[in-house]
C-alpha cells in the first residue's frame, strides 16, 4: 500500500493545462500547410509530383492543397524549390465542412467551425468509435485522450462501448468493403440527433489507399460533421477539433 | 537425404535463377526436412514467375541464422502440408484465398480475410461460388445441454480494429474461440505489385500504423539490396533507436492496458502518459509520433543533431525511472500477480508446431528473436539479448515485455553513445527505371515489437515487383490467442487478449 501510495507521490501530477495553455508539439512538426503561391517559379509542378495521395492541385498555375488527402509527409515542402509550400506549426487542422480543408494562397478559412459549434452536445458528448480499416495510428491517437496527460473526461467527453449510449460515432479509416455494413448498423443504432467525425486522411478521403477496389474512400454517403486531417492527426489535432465543434475556445501554437 | 540448397542471410540478394524449381514432392520433402530440423516456416506464398504459378517457401533456422527458400510449380491444387507441418495452417489458407489453389486434405480450409475474389478470379472458398461475405463461414460449434456460443465484433467495445471472435462455452469455462478476421482488408499486396510507385513507402508505413518502423526498416533494406544501397552506420543506428522506441511506446501501453483489464488502475494510469512520452521521443526525431517518413530505402531522412541527441538521452533517463516505478507496482502487489500467474497458459511444444514468433513465443520458451539470430542494421553490432520466460501465462508475456523494455533502454543509450559519424541517407531513386535488380528474391526481416516482420520481394525482368509478400507477426500469432483461451474463463478473454494485442490490420493487410 505504502508503495503505492509512494509511486502515486513520485508521479505526480501530469494533466496537461489546455486549453488554458498552449500544447507542446515537437519541433519537427508539421501542421497546416502555407502556400504563396507568388513564389511558385513558371511551370514548376514538383510539389504535385512527389505527393502520394495527389493532394496537390494546380488551378492557373496556382497550387492548392486539400487536406483531406495530405499525410503530412513534407515530401511536396522539401521539394518545392522556392519556399512557397511549407508547413506551420498551427496544429489546429479541423473543419466541418469538406471544402474547408483545402488550403489556397493565405491563410485557412477555419471560422466556419466555430459559427455552428454544436450546442446541443456542449456539456456532454458520448461517441462510440468504429474503427474501419484503421490502421491503428489513428485510433491509438485517439485512445490516448482518455489518459490523464488529456483526461478527456474533463471536456464531457467520453468514448461508450455501446452506439445506443452514444451521440455520435468518431470514424477512422478508409472503409473496407468489409467494414461498410458494420460502420452503417454501428450508425444505425446511434439515438438522433448524432454527429459523424472523421478523424485521418484515410477515413476523409481514402488515404493512401484511395482508388483500392477494397475501399470507399473514407466515408462516403454519410453526412459528416467534422473533418479532423492528419496521418495521423496529433492528438492535440483530434482534441481541438472536438472542443472547437463544441464552442470551446483552444490556443493558438506557441511561437 | 535430399540434397540442401544454398542458404542465404537475411537481406540478401538472390537470382531466382540460382533458387532452381523442385518437383512437388521433392519440395515437400525439403520443407519437412527443414522444419523438423526446427525451423520456422517464416513465409509461404504464391507467385506467378514467368506466366507460372509457382509456391515459394521461406524457412529460418535461428541457430545458425540461415535462411532457405524453396520453389515448386504448382498446378490448382496440390496436397496440404498442415497434416503433416501445422505451422502453415494459415499460410495454406491463404494461399487459397489469394490464388484460388486448393490444398487437398487441409483439415480446416476457409478465407482468412474475405477476399471478394483471389487475384485470378477464382473463387474456391464460398460453397458454389457464392458471393464471399465476410464473416460468414462454416464456425466450429459445439452441441450439449448448457452449452452456448458468444458472438463478439466485428465493432468492439474500445477504441480498438475491427474482428469477429466466436467462443464456444460451457457456463464461463470456453472450450474454444475461434477468430474471423479479413474486416480491415485494404488490398495492399495486390497494389504493391508491378511497384514501387509514389505509395509504397506509404503502404508500408500502414501495413500496421503502430509499427511502422519496424515495416519501414523492412522495405527500406529490402530496397537497398535490390538497388545495390548501402545504408551508413549513422543512419542504421538511427533507425534502429526509432525501432526501440516503438517497442517502448508499445509495451508501456500494453502493460498498463493489462493492469487496466484486471481493475488496477495505477499502472493504467501512468503508463497511459508514459506512453505517450515514448511517441513524443519519436516525434523528437522525425516530428511525427509515430516515425512517419523517418526510415527511407538508403537511409533516414532526419539526422540527429548534438542537441537531439543529450536530451533523448535525458528525457528516456527520467522516463524509464518513472517507468520502471509504474512497472514494479504490478510485479509487488498479490492481487496483479494472482490475476496474471496462470491466466491464459500456452504450451511451449504447441507454439513450435504452431510457429509463433516475438515475445508470445519468448515467454513460453521459444527463443526467436530476428535481432540476435538473423541480424540486420545496427543490431550487427550492438547486441540485445534475448528475453525469455517459461511458463507461457499472461505473467510471462508481461515479464518478457519488460525485460524487453529495459534491453530497449540499454540499446537506446548505447547507441546514442556511440553514434557513429557520417551521412544519413545515400542518394538512390528507387523509382528510376532499372534501378533495382531484376529476377531476384530478397528476404527482409525485422524484428517489431510483436516479433519478427518478414517481407519478400520478387522483381519481374524489368526490375519491377513481381510478387510483394508481407507477413506480420500477427500473421503467426493470432491462433496463439485462440489456444490461450482453452479451458480459461470468458472473462479472462480481455486479459488473455491484451498480452498479445496483435494487429488487426497487419493481419489482413
Amino acid at each position: 500500500m505504502h508503495r503505492s501510495l509512494l509511486a502515486r507521490f513520485r508521479q505526480g501530477h501530469r494533466t496537461h493545462r489546455f486549453p488554458r495553455e498552449a500544447p507542446t508539439l515537437p519541433p519537427l512538426y508539421r501542421g497546416m500547410p502555407r502556400i504563396q503561391s507568388e513564389k511558385c517559379a513558371s511551370g514548376c509542378t514538383r510539389c504535385q509530383e512527389v505527393c502520394p495521395t495527389d493532394a496537390i492541385t494546380f488551378q492557373s498555375g496556382k497550387p492548392t492543397l486539400d487536406m483531406g488527402h495530405c499525410l503530412f509527409c513534407g515530401l511536396c515542402e522539401t521539394a518545392c524549390p522556392a519556399d512557397a509550400l511549407t508547413f506551420s506549426r498551427d496544429y489546429r487542422l479541423a473543419v466541418n465542412r469538406r471544402q474547408g480543408l483545402i488550403v489556397g494562397d493565405g491563410e485557412a478559412d477555419r471560422a466556419a467551425l466555430v459559427e455552428t459549434a454544436n450546442r446541443v452536445f456542449r456539456r456532454s458528448l458520448r461517441l462510440r468509435q468504429v474503427s474501419a480499416a484503421g490502421c491503428n495510428a489513428c485510433e491509438a491517437d485517439t485512445n490516448v485522450l482518455g489518459t490523464l496527460s488529456f483526461d478527456l473526461g474533463r471536456f464531457g467527453i467520453q468514448f461508450v462501448a455501446s452506439p445506443r449510449h452514444a451521440d455520435g460515432i468518431l470514424v477512422t479509416g478508409p472503409v473496407s468493403e468489409n467494414m461498410k455494413l458494420a460502420l452503417q448498423k454501428t450508425l444505425d443504432a446511434v439515438p438522433a440527433p448524432k454527429v459523424v467525425i472523421a478523424v485521418g486522411a484515410c477515413a476523409i478521403g481514402g488515404g493512401p489507399f484511395r482508388g483500392h477496389d477494397e475501399v470507399h474512400n473514407g466515408v462516403q454517403d454519410i453526412p459528416v460533421d467534422l473533418y479532423i486531417p492528419g496521418c495521423p492527426p496529433n492528438p492535440w489535432t483530434i482534441l481541438d477539433g472536438l472542443l472547437r465543434m463544441l464552442g470551446i475556445e483552444t490556443p493558438a501554437t506557441q511561437k | 537425404m535430399t540434397e540442401y540448397r544454398p542458404e542465404y542471410r537475411n537481406v540478401a540478394a538472390v537470382p531466382l535463377k540460382d533458387i532452381a524449381q523442385s518437383e512437388m514432392a521433392s519440395f515437400r520433402t525439403q520443407v519437412q526436412e527443414r522444419v523438423a530440423a526446427g525451423g520456422l516456416v517464416l513465409s509461404f506464398f504464391g507467385a506467378p514467375i514467368d506466366m507460372e504459378m509457382n509456391l515459394i517457401c521461406v524457412i529460418g533456422q535461428a541457430e545458425t541464422g540461415a535462411l532457405h527458400v524453396f520453389r515448386t510449380a504448382v498446378g490448382e491444387s496440390y496436397p496440404a502440408l498442415t497434416p503433416t507441418i501445422p505451422q502453415v495452417h494459415w499460410f495454406e489458407r491463404e494461399i487459397a484465398e489469394q490464388w484460388g489453389i486448393r490444398p487437398e486434405g487441409h483439415p480446416w480450409l476457409k478465407p482468412i480475410r474475405f477476399m471478394q475474389r483471389a487475384y485470378n478470379g477464382k473463387n474456391i472458398l464460398s460453397a458454389d461460388g457464392a458471393d464471399v461475405q465476410v464473416g460468414v463461414t462454416d464456425y466450429y460449434s459445439m452441441e450439449g445441454r448448457e452449452i452456448h456460443e458468444v458472438a463478439v465484433g466485428p465493432v468492439h467495445a474500445g477504441i480498438i480494429e475491427p474482428g469477429h471472435f466466436r467462443f464456444q462455452c460451457h457456463g464461463e469455462t470456453v472450450f474454444h474461440l475461434e477468430i474471423e478476421l479479413g474486416y480491415q482488408h485494404r488490398g495492399i499486396e495486390k497494389a504493391l505489385v508491378g511497384g514501387p510507385h509514389k505509395r509504397t513507402p506509404f503502404f508500408m508505413e500502414t501495413l500496421a500504423g503502430d509499427s511502422s518502423i519496424a515495416h519501414g526498416i523492412a522495405y527500406a533494406q529490402l530496397m537497398q539490396a535490390l538497388t545495390g544501397t548501402q545504408a551508413s552506420t549513422r543512419a542504421e543506428y538511427i533507425a534502429a533507436i526509432a525501432l526501440e522506441f516503438e517497442r517502448l511506446a508499445n509495451h508501456t501501453g500494453d502493460l498498463g492496458a493489462l493492469a487496466g483489464d484486471i481493475g488496477y488502475l495505477p499502472t493504467l494510469s501512468y503508463n497511459g502518459r508514459l506512453r505517450g512520452d515514448y511517441l513524443n521521443m519519436t516525434g523528437l526525431i522525425c516530428g511525427n509520433r509515430f516515425g512517419r517518413n523517418l526510415v527511407v530505402p538508403g537511409g533516414v531522412n532526419f539526422d540527429l543533431s548534438p542537441d537531439t541527441v543529450s536530451e533523448l538521452k535525458k528525457r528516456l533517463d527520467v522516463i524509464f525511472r518513472e517507468t520502471r516505478i509504474s512497472v514494479d507496482l504490478l510485479w509487488a502487489t498479490p492481487s496483479v500477480m494472482a490475476r496474471f500467474e496462470n491466466t491464459g497458459v500456452v504450451k511451449k511444444e504447441d507454439g513450435i508446431a504452431l510457429g509463433w514468433v516475438g515475445p508470445a513465443a519468448r515467454a513460453c520458451g521459444i527463443e526467436v528473436d530476428a535481432r540476435a539470430h538473423f541480424p540486420f542494421g545496427a543490431y550487427r553490432e550492438i547486441k540485445v539479448p534475448v528475453a525469455s520466460q517459461e511458463s507461457g501465462d499472461v505473467y510471462a508475456r508481461a515479464r518478457t515485455r519488460w525485460q524487453e523494455m529495459e534491453n530497449a533502454r540499454t540499446f537506446i543509450d548505447t547507441a546514442l553513445s556511440t553514434l557513429p559519424d557520417g551521412k544519413v541517407r545515400a542518394d538512390v531513386d528507387v523509382m528510376r527505371k532499372g534501378a533495382l535488380a531484376s529476377n531476384t528474391l530478397v528476404v527482409s526481416l525485422t524484428e517489431g515489437w510483436r516479433g519478427v516482420v518478414c517481407h519478400t520481394a520478387i522483381t519481374s525482368g524489368e526490375g519491377r515487383f513481381a510478387a510483394y509478400k508481407v507477413v506480420d507477426p500477427s500473421f503467426h500469432n493470432w491462433f496463439a490467442l485462440a489456444m490461450s483461451l482453452r479451458d480459461e474463463q470468458i472473462s479472462d478473454f480481455p486479459l488473455c487478449n491484451k498480452s498479445f494485442n496483435l494487429s488487426y490490420c497487419g493481419h489482413d493487410l
